[in-house]
């Protein structure tokens, strides 16, 4: 509860930021702390540096840009939850960042941070690999965009760079296809036990095409591509046949909350659910 | 507030209530919301050093080296102290004496050994808190691992690893209790109900960690001890043995205190220790537990097996009670944990007429955190046990749980009612309760609902729980440390009033409820009543705010204290008016004679005595009085609450639907403070039904042991609840007042596990541990629809299918047949 000594920068701007980064091996980036602090304190985390992205303008907005919606890196949960923009162009999103932690942690954690941190069982993961989002990063050495698709590589991996920092994530619009992010919540961290975010497009009685992602169950969450295939071009009949190949091929989680077992259940449960509202919501 | 004056308070002119009863807000509350009151953790004194410790990984190990030399050459640090280091300090203590208990040494570094993770082996002194824990984190210990018990079955075993080798056992004592003819009462039966229960170890996470601040003057040969604890004197007494100096040298002071739960009603390692250190060092010295240490080293609550044996008649009459418990003591007795267990047994027959009883009880040392006293103490496993019995015989039985329970109330003319414990219930209305809980929880209509529910494949279920408990604790003779309590009421010249009261409260509200108290007796605002408390130097020896006694106990000695008073108010009174001070009546702020031809106001009559220009012969001036206040008796509020709840059929997630509780706690004087402590204490005892549970594994680690992994109660996760009392003054003390500190914890967890159970006893389900998590509740609705596979049973409706097939599932997911 008490950390280790650590430097504490407060850059005003991104390019000071980076300087930082890369003049400083172990610095760690400050964006929220949600993440960060609490291993910090335990000491499972003892940065030399702390660089505070907080005070640097130009990272917290949310704003349409022809088809996509552009979310600064520094914006807070809560904003992402509550964002008119978001309810009418991507919900799934605002859903996923509504049921983030509880209203502290959503109104100082953001989704740069979020995403950076990679936590297993992170809602945001979720969220952007089920929209495809893009996230965009820069370094010294210029911005570069990453396919929230092949950004998560592991367990608090990512395929961030140390000398990186996430300044926006891009999301399309998704008027027109049915989407839903649904969740079982730890009673104690507010994090998912399990999380299903889906967005699929009907034409008629069939799914033209589905796009599926899971949190909380394997060491990062990923694309539901067993469930995806199941779906595309079947009639909405399947999706209950479909759900239950949530955790296909996925080493599930196990700890003393909840078994594997029992986890690979709420994922298939859970993926069910989270397609028949989805559905319903766009009035079949 | 309708007082039942039988006891005391005799003589004195009785005036009409106007602040008891009234919901008054708190007079604490504004400092406490503002943030601009003191807990221990804020005080800083001029050249205070701050303290850390380094803790025991191991669960359980012969330390071979301590290296300190590393944390010895920080800048900054000014001690590193092990248990070598330690002469002159005493043990921690155990207040608890029994026969045939084994009572082993518990230093307060651990000298050879460890026995559990989370023991302190070396204390870092240093200039500041970040250096000391620097410095404690760059202490080196060598540790030789020895084999690790968590379990007491295991701990019992002949090969087990033994965790105090001088009793060759991990047995620390045996405690019997019979009463009754218990063979007779067996072989008469015509059914007999099985069932183990396991009542889990839980983290009491008072709002505020522990913390002490000790300071030395040695001129003046004066230590003071700011401590967050429960009970001051019984600490002052205790660390003047410790640290080995005169009580009267030593002033203990607890500050605001945020919350205790029981994990404060203690003496510590870290209590005996931080004022010696400064004493040796002749500097202030203030250690602050963090949350992780506060999960690993303040006491834990509960922990025992349960099994359990219920003999009763096919109509229902309960015949005779058989209970074999074991009790996890931890690696160390702290300063009431082998008395826990026995107040179990002493409640273990709850609010029912039992003729025979056999309970046998073992503590069992394990490599683990000592449990205490936390939030019931011991009554909350009886009523646990006692409930979940009740429901499964019923449900045996085929009998709705409500009938079986009224079936075997003792009527309310046979109180005061002796149990087969030993114990005299004061007063009840039993029926009353449960005829209120019914009625408001809407009982044939949430079983209307449960029954249309299960033939469309939902599990809707509805617990009850009638409990007694155990309160103002409580008569000397039952306590290891006096169960009386001090109260000082003292006016001063302005006519402004000092209440001071041993009951140092931890958020209870004394300074309101007290105040009103005694406002009503004077004739009084209460805003003019000051309550103070938590400062040894200040107010009268006294025992503590713990066991639901603050106001049944040191409400009384203030308010008898008011008494004597009033006794010699009214001699002055009379003397100046010229009157026989028989006749002298307390009004709002005067003082009349006989038909209040003459009066004095309160004021004048105050300073009057004070001038003491004009006093009666004799006279003593000032107005200052002190009570020792003895009970006759415990108390023994009781009531009776209605959960009903909604299982997930597919995940087994529980939600809980409504909530209904009825209490009762005698006499109230806040309604809100009453109703405040009800609503805590249900979210509380529902949080071990369903979240809570500390875990340690087979290595003696806790796994969950931080706030993202202890599910502690949240507001966003429990339901409305709607509370109605009953009032049943007791005769134990003269204000008729009961305790209410612990009924809701006591009654819920029962009432919400007896409503899941209930859910799914139409599939077969006879029992499952706690907490109710989803997963564990989910596996049993597998098991017992893969046993309903096995023999099918087609023409079952939900009634006669009931509890044929008995599944129960504990910790292990075992499953047992009835």
């Amino acid at each position: 509860m008490i950390p280790a000594n650590f430097d504490y920068e407060s850059p005003r701007t991104l390019s000071e930021a980076l300087d930082l980064l890369a003049s400083r091996q172990d610095a760690k980036i400050l964006a929220g702390g949600h993440s960060l602090l609490p291993a910090m304190k335990l000491r499972l985390a003892a940065p030399s540096v702390v660089v505070d992205l907080g005070r640097i303008a130009g990272l917290n907005h949310i704003r349409e840009s022809g088809d996509r919606i552009v979310i600064g890196a520094m914006t807070p949960h809560a904003d992402v939850a509550s964002s008119k923009i978001l309810h009418v162009a991507c919900p799934l999103l605002a859903q996923a960042a509504s049921q983030i932690g509880d209203v502290q942690v959503r109104n100082r954690g953001t989704i740069g941070g979020s995403l950076a941190a990679a936590h297993p069982a992170a809602d945001y993961p979720a969220a952007v690999l089920a929209l495809d989002a893009e996230i965009m990063a820069v370094s010294r050495s210029g911005e570069r965009s990453l396919p929230a698709t092949k950004f998560f590589t592991g367990m608090f991996t990512t395929e961030l760079r140390p000398d990186e920092i996430i300044t926006e994530v891009r999301v399309p619009r998704t008027e027109g296809a049915s989407v839903a992010y649904k969740k079982f919540h730890h009673p104690a961290s507010g994090y998912a036990v399990v999380g299903v975010a889906v967005r699929i497009k009907k034409a008629g009685t069939r799914i033209d095409s589905a796009a599926i992602s899971i949190t909380g169950v394997g060491h990062i969450a990923y694309r539901a591509t067993a469930v995806e295939n199941a779906l595309r071009g079947k009639p909405l009949g399947v999706i209950a046949e479909a759900a239950a190949h949530a955790a296909e091929g996925v080493e599930v989680l196990s700890d003393y909350y909840a078994s594997a077992e029992y986890r690979r259940h709420l994922a298939t449960v859970f993926t069910r659910r989270a397609l028949e509202q989805a559905l319903e919501a766009s009035g079949k | 507030m309708a007082r039942n004056g039988k006891a005391n308070g005799k003589g004195n002119a009785k005036l009409a209530a106007v602040w008891v009863g009234k919901k008054l807000k708190r007079k604490e509350d504004p400092r406490l919301i503002q943030g601009t009151s003191h807990y221990t953790d804020d005080l800083k004194l001029p050249r205070m050093l701050f303290c850390a410790f380094t803790r025991s990984p191991m669960a359980h190990a012969e330390i071979r080296a301590i290296r300190t030399d590393a944390a010895r050459a920080l800048p900054g640090v000014v001690g590193v102290f092990t248990a070598h280091d330690l002469t002159g300090l005493g043990m921690v203590p155990c207040a608890i004496q029994m026969p045939g208990l084994n009572l082993p040494p518990h230093p307060v570094l651990a000298t050879e050994r460890v026995r559990y993770v989370g023991e302190p082996v070396a204390a870092v002194v240093a200039e500041n808190l970040y250096t000391a824990r620097d410095a404690a984190e760059a202490i080196e210990v060598d540790y030789e691992p020895l084999p690790v018990v968590v379990n007491m079955e295991k701990a019992l075993e002949k090969d087990s690893p033994v965790i105090h080798q001088q009793f060759r056992t991990n047995r620390a004592f045996t405690h019997a209790l019979k009463n009754g003819d218990i063979q007779s009462a067996f072989k008469k039966a015509d059914r007999v109900v099985k069932q183990r229960v396991i009542n889990q170890r839980l983290a009491p996470v008072a709002m505020e960690p522990r913390a002490v601040l000790g300071e030395y003057l040695p001129g003046e040969n004066r230590l003071t001890v700011w401590s967050a604890t429960q009970i001051p004197h019984l600490l002052r007494t205790q660390i003047s043995v410790m640290v080995g100096l005169p009580e009267t040298a030593v002033r203990v002071i607890a500050p605001e205190v945020g919350g205790g739960f029981g994990s404060k009603l203690n003496v510590y390692a870290e209590e005996g220790l931080v004022p010696w250190l400064a004493m040796k060092l002749g500097r202030p010295i203030k250690w602050a537990e963090t949350r992780r240490e506060n999960i690993t080293s303040t006491i834990h609550g509960r922990d025992t097996i349960n099994d359990l044996e219920l003999a009763l008649k096919k109509d229902g009459r309960i015949l005779g009670l058989r209970v074999r418990i074991l009790a996890d003591m931890g690696a160390y007795h702290q300063l009431l944990t082998p008395l826990i267990p026995q107040l179990t047994a002493l409640m273990q027959a709850g609010c029912y007429k039992i003729p025979a009883i056999d309970i046998e009880i073992q503590g069992v040392f394990t490599n683990k955190m000592s449990t205490d006293a936390y939030r019931g103490a011991g009554r909350p496993e009886a009523t646990y046990n006692i409930e979940r019995i009740m429901d499964v015989a019923a449900h045996e039985l085929g009998m709705d749980p409500v009938e079986l329970r009224i079936k075997n109330f003792p009527q309310a003319k046979e109180f005061p009612f002796t149990t087969v414990t030993g114990l005299v219930y004061d007063s009840a209305k039993y029926q009353e309760s449960i005829k209120r809980a019914l009625r408001l929880s809407g009982y044939d209509s949430l079983r209307r609902r449960q029954k249309s529910g299960w033939k469309n494949g939902k599990y809707y279920g509805v617990g009850v729980s009638t409990y007694v408990e155990i309160c103002a604790i409580g008569p000397s003779a039952a306590t290891p440390a006096g169960g009386w309590e001090s109260g000082t009421v003292r006016i001063e010249p302005t006519g402004k009033v000092t209440v001071l009261t041993g009951a140092s409260p931890h958020g209870q509200g004394q300074e309101t409820t007290f105040a009103q108290l005694i406002a009503d007796e004077l004739g009084i605002h209460p805003e003019d009543v000051n309550v103070v408390h938590g400062d040894t130097l200040a107010v009268p020896y006294g025992i503590g705010t713990f066991g639901s006694r603050a106001t049944a106990v040191g409400g009384t000695a203030a308010y008898l204290a008011t008494q004597k008073l009033k006794t010699k108010m009214a001699r002055l009174a009379a003397h100046l008016l010229g009157a026989k001070p028989a006749d002298i009546s307390f009004g709002r702020g005067r003082l009349s004679g006989k038909g209040s031809k003459k009066s004095i106001s309160f004021g004048e009559l105050v300073m009057a005595a004070y001038t003491a220009r004009n006093i009666p012969a004799g006279f003593e001036p000032g107005l200052e009085a002190t009570h020792f206040f003895e009970p006759s008796n415990f108390t023994f509020p009781f009531g009776a609450h209605i959960a009903s709840v909604e299982v997930d059929g597919e995940t087994g997630e529980v939600k809980i639907d409504k909530y209904v509780a009825v209490d009762d706690c005698g006499n109230v004087i806040n309604p809100m403070l009453v109703d405040g402590q009800i609503h805590g204490g249900i979210a509380q005892g529902m949080g071990q039904a369903m979240w809570e549970e500390l875990i340690y594994n087979e290595e003696g680690q806790i796994v969950n042991g931080t706030m993202m992994d202890y599910a502690l109660p949240k507001a966003h996760l429990l339901p409305e609840f709607t509370l109605d009392r009953t009032v049943t003054p007791t005769p134990v003390n003269p204000m008729g007042v009961k305790g209410v500190g612990e009924a809701g914890t006591i009654a819920s967890t029962p009432c919400v596990v007896n409503a899941v159970c209930d859910a799914l006893s139409v599939l077969g389900v006879k029992h499952i541990d706690m907490p109710l998590k989803p997963e564990r509740v989910w596996r049993a609705m597998q098991q017992a629809q893969a046993s309903a596979q096995l023999e099918p049973q087609p023409n079952d409706t939900p009634s006669s299918s009931r509890a044929k097939r008995g599944i129960s599932v504990s910790e292990k997911a075992a499953r047992s047949k009835a």
